[in-house]
C-alpha cells in the first residue's frame, strides 16, 4: 500500500499501461495458438510471414525514418539462400537453413545499408530502389536461383533433426514461433535506450549529432536489423510454401510492404501485422472474386486514400481514438 | 578495317548512335523528374506512368479521332499535363507541408491505379503505332542503316532539353522558378503566387513525360506496362546524376545511354544491370552524384 | 519410395471417396468443381487469362452444366504470375473446396510449383498455357497433363522448315534465362541436324525494350536468317525494332520461336508480314475450328489463341472422361482420359502419352501480308502439318520418372 501511494500519478499510468500491454500480448499470443484450428493455417502461415517481414521494414521507417524501397531485396535473398541449400543438402535442418537465409540477408544489408545511409529522405529511397533492382537481375540471371521457374520442392525437413514440419499444424506452430522471436527483437529494439536514439535521430538528426552520437553506425544497425528480419521472414516464407520465386524479389514486393506498413499504422507495433493481415486477406479474397482483375487498382486506390486522409494508419487511428477516451 | 577492341568501327559507332538516342529518352524522363523534384521535392514515381499515358492518348486519339502523329505531340502533352495539374491541385498539394516521402508513396498508389486500369481495357500485348509517313525510311549512313524516326526522337529530344534549360536558366519564369526552389516563403512575401508557380511545374514535368511517350509510340509496342520498367533505370539514372541540376539530368542521360549502348556490344548479358552498377561506383566516389551539391 | 507413398496416399483417398459417396453417383461431394488458375492481369492475360476462363465456362455449358445429375462448379483465380500465389491458391482449393480439376496454368513457375501441390494432394491439372517441355520431362507427375504445345515443337517445326526452305546459318537472339537456354539449345540441335550453321549468338538481359542494338550486330554477322528465342514482349519488340531497321529488305529473314495470336494481332502485319511460326492451332485452318472459334468471337470480341482453344477442348475431354467413368476420382479419370483418343475441332489425332504429354498435330504457318489479309483477325496461312507422332520429344528421350522406371 505505503509503495503504491509513493507513486506519481504518471508513473501510475505508465505502470497500468504496461500490465495492459503485457495483458494484451498474453491474449493475441493465446488467440495465434488457437486461430489454425479456427483459420486456414497456410494462410495464417503468409500472413504471419509478411507480418514479420512488415515489422522489420516498420523498424526501419517507423522508428528511424528511413523508407527503403528495396526491401524485397532481402526477403528474396533470404528466401533463396535457404531454398537453395535445404534443397541441395538434404541432411540440414530447416533452421539452420533459415538461420543461413537470415545471414546472408544480414550481410545484403550490410552492403546496401553502407551505400544508402551516406544520403537521406528520398535519395535513400532511391538508392535502395536502384540496389534492389540490381539484385533482381541477379537473381534472374545467376543458376542457383532457377530464374523464371524459380526453387521449386524445397523439403520443410524435420525441425532439429526431430520434429517433422510436413503437417501444417506443425509448420504453423514453428512459423508461429519464428515470428514471435522476431517481433519480440524489434520489440526490444524500439524500447531500448538504442531505440530512443534512433527515434531522436529521427526527429533532428543534427541535434542527435551535436549530442555527440555516432549517427551513421544507429543508422547501418538499423537497417542491418531490418534487412536480417526481412531475410528471416523470406527464409520462413520459403520453408512454408517449399518454394522461392522471383515474384519475392520484384520491386512491387518492396511497394506492397510499404502499403501494409503505411495501412496498418506506421511507427506502431502492431499496425504492420495488421496491415499485412489486412493486405494478405484482401489479394486472397479479391484473387477469387469476379474482381480479381482489379486488384493493383484497389491496391494503388488505398495507397492513395491511406497518404491522403488517413495516414495513422488503422491501428494508428485506434490508438487516436483510444488516447481521446480513456485519458 | 578499322577495329575498335575487337569489333569493326562501323558496328562501333552505330552502336553509339543507337546508345544515344536511347539516352535521350532517359534525358527527357529524367529532366521531367528533376524539374518536379526542384520545386515540389517529390520524387514523382507517377512519371513512368505519364510516359505510358502520353503513349496511349497518341494511339486512342488516332484510332477514334484520327489524331494525328504531329498534332498528337503537340496536344497530348497539353492534355497529360493538365491531368497532371489537377493531380497537384487536388492531391499533392494537401500533402505539400508533410514529409516529401509521402508524395513518392501517392504517385507510386497512382501509378498502380493508371497501370491496373489500362491493362483492364486494353490488356498487355500492346498496340503498334504507325511511323508518321514523312520519318518513314532511313539514311545509310556508311556505318549503319539509320532510321529517319531515330534521328528525328534524338533531334527532337535534345531540341526539348535545351529549350527546357533555357527556360530555367534564362527566363524570368525560371528565375522565380529556380528562386522559389531556394526560399519559396520569401517568393511568396515578393507577391509572386508559389502556389500556382507549383501546379505549372508539376504540368509542366508531368507534359515532359507524356512527350517522351508520344516520340516512344512508334518505337515500341504501346502497352499499361512499357513505363514502369523504364522509370527504375531513369531513378537510377538520376540518382548517378544527383537531382539539384537540370543540365546534369541531360547530360547524365545521354552518357547512360552510351554506356548502356556499349555494354551490349561488349557483354550484352550485363546491359540492364550496367546503369546500377555505375550508380553504385559514382556513390561510393560522389555520394550526391555527378552533379548535385552535397544535400 | 514416392512411388510408394503416392500409391498409399491415393489409395486412402479413393477409399474414402467410396466410402463418401457410397451407391450414389461416384462424384466426390456430388459436385465436379473445376479450379481455373491462370495470369488475369499481367504479362500472359492475353493469351490465356480472362478470355481462357471463357473458354472453360464455354465448355461447362456446352457440356450442359452437370454431370450425370452432379452439377459443375467453376471457380477462378489470379495467380498474379506468382508461384507462391499459385500454390497456396491450389492448396486451398484442395483443402477447403475439395477442387476435382485444375486447369489454365500458365506461365511456367506457376506451373511447377502447382503440379507439385496437385501432385501432393493427388488431384488432377491439365497444363493449357505453358511452354516448358520441362513439364511433362523432369517435373512430369502422374498427376498432370499438358495439353496444348511445348518449346520442342516450337523449335522442331519452326527451325526445321526454315532450313529446308534454304535457310541455313543462323544468328541466335535468346533471352538469357532459363527458358531461352532451353530453346536455343533445341533450335541449335535442330538446324545442325539438318545441315545448318548457327554463327553467332546474343544473350540478352530478360526483359529488353530496345534491340536495336542487337538487330544491328545480327544485321552485320551476314546470317540468312535471325532466329528469336525469347517470348512476348521481348519478341515483339525484337520484331518491330527490326522491321523498322529493315532486316527483311536487306535480305534477312526472322524465325520466331514463341509467337501467338495476340502477339501478330498487337504487332500488325506490318512488321510481321513473312514470319514463319510453329502453332498447336489456328481459328480459320478449317470449318470444325471456324464454327467453335466463331462462337468463342460471339461471347468476348476476339479471337481464341491456341492456349484458349486448348482450355475448351481439355476441359470438354475431361468431362465427357467423368460423364462415361461415372466418377470424378483422379486416378482413375486420368488412365481412362489417356484411353480415350483426343479428337475435335482442336485436337487432331491426339492421345495423352504415359508421360501427360497429349500429342496432336501441329502446323507450320506463315503470317500474312497486309495485302493478303481480309480481315483483322485474318494473319496466317497454314503451310503444313506435322505429324502428332514426329513433334513432340520421343519417349526415348524422356527424362520423366514415370516412362524410365
Amino acid at each position: 500500500m505505503s509503495h503504491t501511494t509513493a507513486l506519481t500519478p504518471a508513473m501510475k499510468l505508465q505502470r497500468r499501461a504496461k500490465l495492459r500491454r503485457n495483458a494484451l500480448y498474453l491474449v493475441l499470443i493465446a488467440i495465434g495458438l488457437v486461430a489454425p484450428f479456427v483459420a486456414y493455417p497456410v494462410f495464417l502461415m503468409k500472413v504471419l510471414c509478411f507480418a514479420l517481414f512488415a515489422c522489420a521494414f516498420n523498424l526501419l521507417l517507423g522508428y528511424a525514418g528511413l523508407l527503403s524501397f528495396g526491401h524485397a531485396a532481402f526477403l528474396a535473398t533470404g528466401g533463396y539462400v535457404t531454398g537453395f541449400l535445404l534443397s541441395s543438402y538434404p541432411g540440414l535442418t530447416p533452421e539452420l537453413g533459415i538461420l543461413a537465409g537470415t545471414l546472408a540477408a544480414v550481410v545484403l544489408g550490410a552492403l546496401f545499408g553502407a551505400l544508402a545511409i551516406r544520403r537521406q529522405g528520398i535519395y535513400f529511397a532511391m538508392v535502395t530502389l536502384a540496389l534492389a533492382q540490381l539484385v533482381f537481375f541477379l537473381f534472374v540471371q545467376s543458376p542457383f536461383t532457377g530464374g523464371e521457374d524459380g526453387l521449386h520442392g524445397v523439403p520443410r525437413g524435420a525441425l532439429f533433426g526431430l520434429i517433422s514440419l510436413r503437417s501444417n499444424l506443425a509448420m504453423y506452430y514453428f512459423v508461429f514461433a519464428v515470428f514471435l522471436i522476431g517481433f519480440a527483437i524489434v520489440q526490444r529494439a524500439v524500447h531500448s535506450p538504442y531505440g530512443q536514439v534512433l527515434k531522436a535521430i529521427r526527429e533532428n538528426e543534427p541535434r542527435a549529432v551535436s549530442l555527440g552520437y555516432n549517427v551513421d553506425a544507429y543508422k547501418l544497425l538499423a537497417f542491418v536489423l531490418s534487412a536480417g528480419l526481412a531475410g528471416l521472414a523470406g527464409a520462413t516464407k520459403t520453408l512454408v510454401f517449399q518454394l522461392a520465386s522471383l515474384t519475392d524479389a520484384h520491386w512491387h514486393m518492396s511497394g506492397e510492404v510499404i502499403l501494409m506498413t503505411l495501412l496498418g499504422g506506421v511507427g506502431t507495433l502492431f499496425g504492420p501485422v495488421v496491415g499485412a493481415g489486412v493486405v494478405v486477406s484482401l489479394q486472397t479474397q479479391l484473387a477469387q472474386s469476379p474482381l480479381g482483375n482489379w486488384v493493383s487498382v484497389i491496391l494503388g486506390t488505398i495507397f492513395v486514400l491511406c497518404v491522403l486522409s488517413f495516414r495513422s494508419g488503422i491501428v494508428g487511428e485506434i490508438q487516436k481514438v483510444v488516447k481521446k477516451n480513456f485519458k | 578495317m578499322t577495329m575498335i577492341f575487337g569489333v569493326p568501327l562501323a558496328v562501333f559507332m552505330g552502336q553509339l548512335m543507337l546508345g544515344l538516342i536511347n539516352g535521350a529518352f532517359y534525358a527527357l524522363l529524367s529532366l521531367g523528374l528533376a524539374v518536379i523534384f526542384g520545386l515540389l521535392k517529390i520524387v514523382n514515381f507517377a512519371h513512368g506512368a505519364m510516359y505510358m499515358l502520353g503513349a496511349f492518348a497518341a494511339l486512342l486519339g488516332l484510332q477514334t479521332l484520327g489524331l494525328n502523329y504531329w498534332l498528337a505531340l503537340l496536344l497530348v502533352p497539353l492534355l497529360v499535363g493538365g491531368l497532371g495539374m489537377l493531380i497537384e491541385r487536388y492531391m499533392l498539394r494537401r500533402i505539400a507541408h508533410l514529409d516529401h516521402l509521402y508524395g513518392l508513396l501517392l504517385t507510386f498508389g497512382l501509378a498502380l491505379i493508371a497501370e491496373g486500369t489500362l491493362i483492364n481495357f486494353f490488356g498487355v500485348s500492346g498496340s503498334s503505332y504507325p511511323t508518321p509517313t514523312a520519318l518513314q525510311g532511313g539514311y545509310n549512313l556508311g556505318f549503319m542503316f539509320l532510321p529517319i524516326y531515330r534521328a528525328w526522337v534524338l533531334l527532337a529530344a535534345l531540341v526539348v532539353c535545351l529549350g527546357t534549360w533555357f527556360i530555367i536558366e534564362r527566363t524570368r519564369l525560371g528565375a522565380y522558378l529556380r528562386a522559389g526552389t531556394e526560399n519559396s516563403a520569401l517568393m511568396q512575401a515578393f507577391g509572386v503566387n508559389v502556389p500556382q508557380l507549383v501546379t505549372l511545374t508539376y504540368g509542366f514535368g508531368v507534359a515532359l513525360a507524356a512527350f517522351a511517350g508520344v516520340l516512344a509510340a512508334p518505337l515500341y509496342p504501346v502497352s499499361p506496362t512499357m513505363g514502369s520498367s523504364l522509370l527504375i533505370v531513369v531513378f537510377a539514372v538520376v540518382v548517378i546524376g544527383g537531382m539539384g541540376s537540370i543540365l546534369g539530368a541531360v547530360l547524365t542521360g545521354l552518357g547512360m545511354g552510351l554506356v548502356e549502348g556499349l555494354t551490349k556490344v561488349y557483354y550484352p548479358e550485363a546491359a540492364n544491370t550496367v546503369i546500377f552498377l555505375v550508380m553504385v561506383l559514382v556513390l561510393l566516389v560522389r555520394p550526391a552524384g555527378l552533379f548535385g551539391k552535397e544535400a | 519410395m514416392t512411388f510408394n507413398r503416392n500409391t498409399l496416399v491415393s489409395s486412402i483417398a479413393l477409399t474414402a471417396t467410396l466410402m463418401a459417396t457410397g451407391a450414389q453417383a461416384q462424384m466426390s461431394d456430388n459436385a465436379v468443381r473445376i479450379g481455373y488458375l491462370a495470369d488475369m492481369s499481367g504479362t500472359y492475360r492475353d493469351l490465356a487469362g480472362p478470355g481462357g476462363l471463357e473458354a472453360l465456362q464455354m465448355a461447362v455449358e456446352d457440356f450442359g452444366g452437370e454431370v450425370n445429375g452432379a452439377p459443375i462448379e467453376v471457380s477462378s483465380a489470379d495467380d498474379r504470375n506468382s508461384a507462391d500465389v499459385g500454390a497456396n491458391t491450389v492448396r486451398e482449393w484442395f483443402d477447403t473446396q475439395n477442387v476435382d480439376l485444375v486447369a489454365g496454368l500458365v506461365a511456367s513457375s506457376v506451373v511447377i510449383a502447382a503440379t507439385k501441390v496437385i501432385e501432393d494432394n493427388n488431384g488432377l491439372g491439365i497444363v493449357s498455357g505453358s511452354a516448358a517441355s520441362s513439364i511433362t520431362n523432369e517435373h512430369c507427375t502422374p498427376n498432370h497433363i499438358h495439353w496444348v504445345y511445348d518449346t520442342y515443337p516450337l523449335a522442331n517445326g519452326t527451325a526445321k522448315a526454315v532450313v529446308e526452305q534454304g535457310g541455313d546459318t543462323w544468328f541466335m537472339l535468346t533471352a538469357d534465362y532459363a527458358f531461352g537456354h532451353a530453346l536455343e539449345a533445341d533450335v541449335t540441335r535442330v538446324v545442325e541436324d539438318n545441315g545448318g550453321e548457327i554463327v553467332g549468338t546474343i544473350r540478352h538481359p530478360f526483359p529488353t525494350s530496345d534491340f536495336s542494338s542487337y538487330i544491328l550486330q545480327a544485321q552485320g554477322s551476314g546470317a540468312k536468317i535471325i532466329g528469336l528465342a525469347n517470348a512476348g514482349a521481348d519478341t515483339v519488340n525484337a520484331i518491330s525494332t527490326a522491321s523498322q531497321f529493315g532486316v527483311v529488305q536487306g535480305g534477312q529473314q526472322l524465325a520466331g520461336l514463341l509467337i501467338f495470336l495476340n502477339d501478330v494481332h498487337a504487332m500488325g502485319l506490318e512488321d510481321t508480314q513473312g514470319l514463319l511460326l510453329t502453332t498447336g492451332w489456328y481459328w480459320d485452318m478449317d470449318d470444325q475450328s471456324r464454327e467453335w472459334a466463331e462462337r468463342y468471337f460471339e461471347r468476348t470480341e476476339r479471337m481464341p489463341t491456341m492456349v484458349q482453344a486448348g482450355i475448351y477442348s481439355s476441359t470438354m475431354h475431361y468431362l465427357e472422361t467423368v460423364a462415361e467413368e461415372g466418377t470424378d476420382d483422379p486416378e482413375t479419370i486420368r488412365a481412362a482420359m489417356a484411353e480415350r483418343p483426343v479428337e475435335d475441332f482442336f485436337s487432331r489425332n491426339g492421345r495423352i502419352r504415359e508421360d501427360g504429354r497429349m500429342v496432336h498435330d501441329m502446323y507450320l504457318a506463315r503470317v500474312k501480308s497486309p495485302e493478303e489479309s481480309t480481315g483483322e483477325w485474318d494473319v496466317y496461312e497454314i503451310l503444313s502439318t506435322i505429324p502428332a507422332e514426329e513433334a513432340f520429344r520421343p519417349l526415348a528421350e524422356s527424362q520423366c520418372e514415370l516412362v524410365t522406371n
